[in-house]
């Protein structure tokens, strides 16, 4: 699950991170009371959505004095924001952080990830912050510190030597950079992150360390533990096809294409969208029902399916193996009557009760496009939208 | 013969008496699983689908001997089961919880590696031996007894795989499901080198997905070390950027991680790689009249 900026920030402060002193406004006036607020000769105007490069795109501007952060607030506040990272119809901006402005004497880059090759945790760091670390480490990889680490009740000392003399920090910064860091790997634990990553990290010109953009994810898989971290999550940034399947214990997400699927298990949903596309066809979605779905989360399925206009035909590929394919195609027929659609469908069942899967679907008077494999079932979809 | 699991493999099972662990544990036991006993915290002493339930594995192991466990504990509570077990003594560790956190992942794994456990999984239907032992959820009835090793990141698309290869009369020794995790216990390599090591196993399948480097890694191994042909499907070529399909490590991030370039990497190390799942089976048949 990813957040704002602004959210990211507020967790980093409580794990005693210094962040620029920053106002959150929905609607421009709540402007007039920030520079009361923020008491700065500059102010910092933020768009926050949930993607990167945003200064690139004009959803970051500064501001020196208060019209001319009326000014910057008007235009970014409502903006449809595009990026390298929102795809070209781009965000609208729906909450603006502003924050006083500060003076830089140097930016670095700090992250900590899980790191599935190496097992552990990875914090990652350069001297070279403000541009994306993708591109340091294409550019200039000796530039780029990696310490993996295991779980601990907090930052081995000698980890943060291995950063902090790295990134040729002076013996003066030693004690806030310990301070910073320990604080990130407390709230990477804490929190089941997936990725904390602090771009720019910035030395001030009073000698301070300070976080001027932050960036947290959450391991989906940790949330039924934190369970207040869920109220962070903005609807607005999120698919409403992918929330809803969600909720019911699907797995979906939407793709450009118009043959709707609806597969049991995660590896063959994939294998079932290449295999379209071999056949010459567009899969519209990727939607796993799980290993052993119920009827009502075939309903939903169908549901979901339909709810996007580009799905010229179905196909439903299932292999039975502990649950029944009979079950199965009475769950498909039970739903299909009641959804009322035109579209073709095409159907696999496969596994166990097969053959009775076969006959009751046959004895059903819905058109049904019926398949014995995944591969004449994909021709016969990509045939149907043809 | 067969890798890891026996007609002599003595199981127990974590979590038995949930709704899941107690349907495959029956499961299991129809097949021919040598099901020894049961982990439920709070119902030691009892007895629960004709076997001893204790409330720790501690205990478990001591009564029953038991050296292999199935673990079906929910999600936030799993990685602690894995590490009881390994502490326990258990060697082989079969996790089939979806949805653990990864962050104890990464503790549960590197206490498995210090104790020498083999962990299978976690978010994996299992391990099978056709007609000796069922450690998972798999279907039993699409095995059949051969020799050709399955190791694959899906559940249903192994089943796929299996019952392909079933239908041609072709059998298999032993069928990993290595897990959809980004941390797993058992890797590819893990799961090559142990079939290439089996002399009843005379080929491999191997199915992986989008999502983290190991089958770019198990390509190298396949190149250096592996003495026999390997058949291959990997899923996620029509897979969009950054986003999870399904399973937790089925991500493509960045540049890495995408389908084309582990396809690349097994086709350059020799093995043949199907582009369509529905030829896994075929892919395999053609092979073996060659070897």
């Amino acid at each position: 699950m990813k957040i704002h900026e602004y959210q990211a920030k507020e967790i980093l402060r409580t794990f005693g991170v210094k962040t620029p002193k920053g106002v959150v406004i929905k609607n421009l006036t709540e402007l007039n009371s920030v520079p009361e607020k923020l008491k700065s000769t500059k102010y910092v105007v933020k768009a926050q959505i949930h993607a990167g490069g945003r200064g690139k795109g004009g959803g970051v501007k500064i501001a020196k004095t208060t019209d001319e952060l009326q000014t910057c607030a008007k235009q970014i506040l409502g903006m449809n924001l595009v990026t390298h990272q929102t795809g070209p119809e781009g965000k609208i901006v729906r909450t603006l952080l502003i924050e006083e402005g500060l003076s830089i004497q140097k930016e670095l880059y700090l992250a900590m990830i899980t790191n599935r090759k190496s097992e552990s945790f990875s914090l990652i760091a350069s001297c070279e912050g403000g541009m994306e670390i993708e591109e340091v480490a294409h550019k200039s990889p000796e530039k780029i510190i990696t310490e993996n680490v295991g779980y601990y009740s907090e930052l081995p000392m000698y980890a943060i030597r291995n950063i902090a003399y790295g990134l040729g920090l002076s013996q003066e910064l030693m004690k806030p950079f310990t301070k910073l860091a320990q604080g990130i790997y407390k709230a990477f634990i804490t929190l089941d992150c997936s990725l904390l990553e602090i771009n720019p990290l910035i030395i001030t010109s009073d000698n301070d360390l300070v976080a001027l953009d932050a960036k947290v994810n959450f391991d989906n898989n940790g949330l039924v533990r934190h369970k207040e971290l869920l109220e962070l999550q903005d609807i607005h940034e999120e698919d409403p096809r992918e929330l809803e399947a969600a909720k019911h214990g699907l797995s979906y997400i939407s793709l450009d294409g118009n043959i709707g699927c609806m597969v049991n298990g995660a590896g063959l949903a994939m294998g079932t969208m290449d295999t379209i596309k071999l056949h010459g066809g567009s899969p519209a979605n990727f939607l796993d029902v799980g290993g052993s779905a119920t009827t009502e989360q075939v309903s939903k399925a169908f549901e979901l399916i339909l709810s996007d206009k580009k799905v010229k035909a179905i196909l439903i590929n299932i292999f039975g193996g502990i649950m029944k394919c009979d079950t199965i195609a009475n769950g498909i027929i039970a739903a299909a009557r009641t959804m009322h659609f035109q579209q073709p469908m095409v159907v696999r069942l496969d596994g166990t009760n097969a053959d009775i899967a076969a006959g009751i679907l046959e004895k059903s008077e819905l058109k049904i496009i019926t398949a014995k494999n995944m591969d004449e079932a994909a021709k016969k979809v990509v045939h149907a939208v043809q | 013969m067969s890798i890891l699991v026996d007609k002599n493999t003595k199981v127990i099972c974590q979590g038995i008496t949930g709704s899941a662990g107690s349907f495959h544990t029956e499961k299991c036991k129809e097949y021919g699983t040598n099901i020894v006993g049961g982990v439920t915290p709070g119902k030691g002493g009892s007895s629960y689908l004709g076997v001893p339930i204790f409330n720790t594995v501690k205990e478990a192991r001591k009564k029953t001997h038991a050296n292999a466990t199935m673990i079906f504990v929910p999600a936030p509570y799993a990685a602690d089961a894995i590490m009881e077990s390994a502490e326990a003594g258990i060697e082989l560790i079969v996790a089939i919880t979806e949805g653990i956190p990864v962050n104890d992942m990464i503790q549960a794994k590197a206490l498995v590696t210090k104790k020498g456990a083999r962990l299978i999984g976690p978010n994996c239907p299992g391990i099978i031996t056709p007609d000796a032992c069922k450690i998972g959820i798999m279907p039993g009835f699409i095995h059949k007894k051969g020799h050709v090793g399955v190791i694959s990141r899906s559940g249903t698309l192994t089943y796929e795989a299996v019952h392909q290869l079933t239908n041609l009369g072709i059998g298999q020794s032993t069928c990993i499901g290595i897990g959809g995790d980004p941390i797993i216990g058992t890797t590819f390599i893990d799961a090559l080198s142990l079939f290439n090591n089996d002399p009843e196993t005379h080929a491999v399948v191997m199915i992986g997905e989008i999502g983290g480097e190991a089958e770019e890694e198990a390509a190298l191994y396949i190149k250096n070390n592996l003495k026999k042909p390997v058949v291959s499907f990997i899923a996620g070529l029509t897979a969009p950027q950054g986003k999870r399909m399904g399973h937790a490590g089925a991500i493509i991030s960045g540049s890495s991680g995408r389908a084309e370039d582990k396809i690349r990497a097994l086709e350059a190390a020799g093995a043949k790689v199907v582009r369509n799942p529905a030829e896994i089976g075929a892919g395999v048949k053609s092979i073996l009249g060659t070897v």
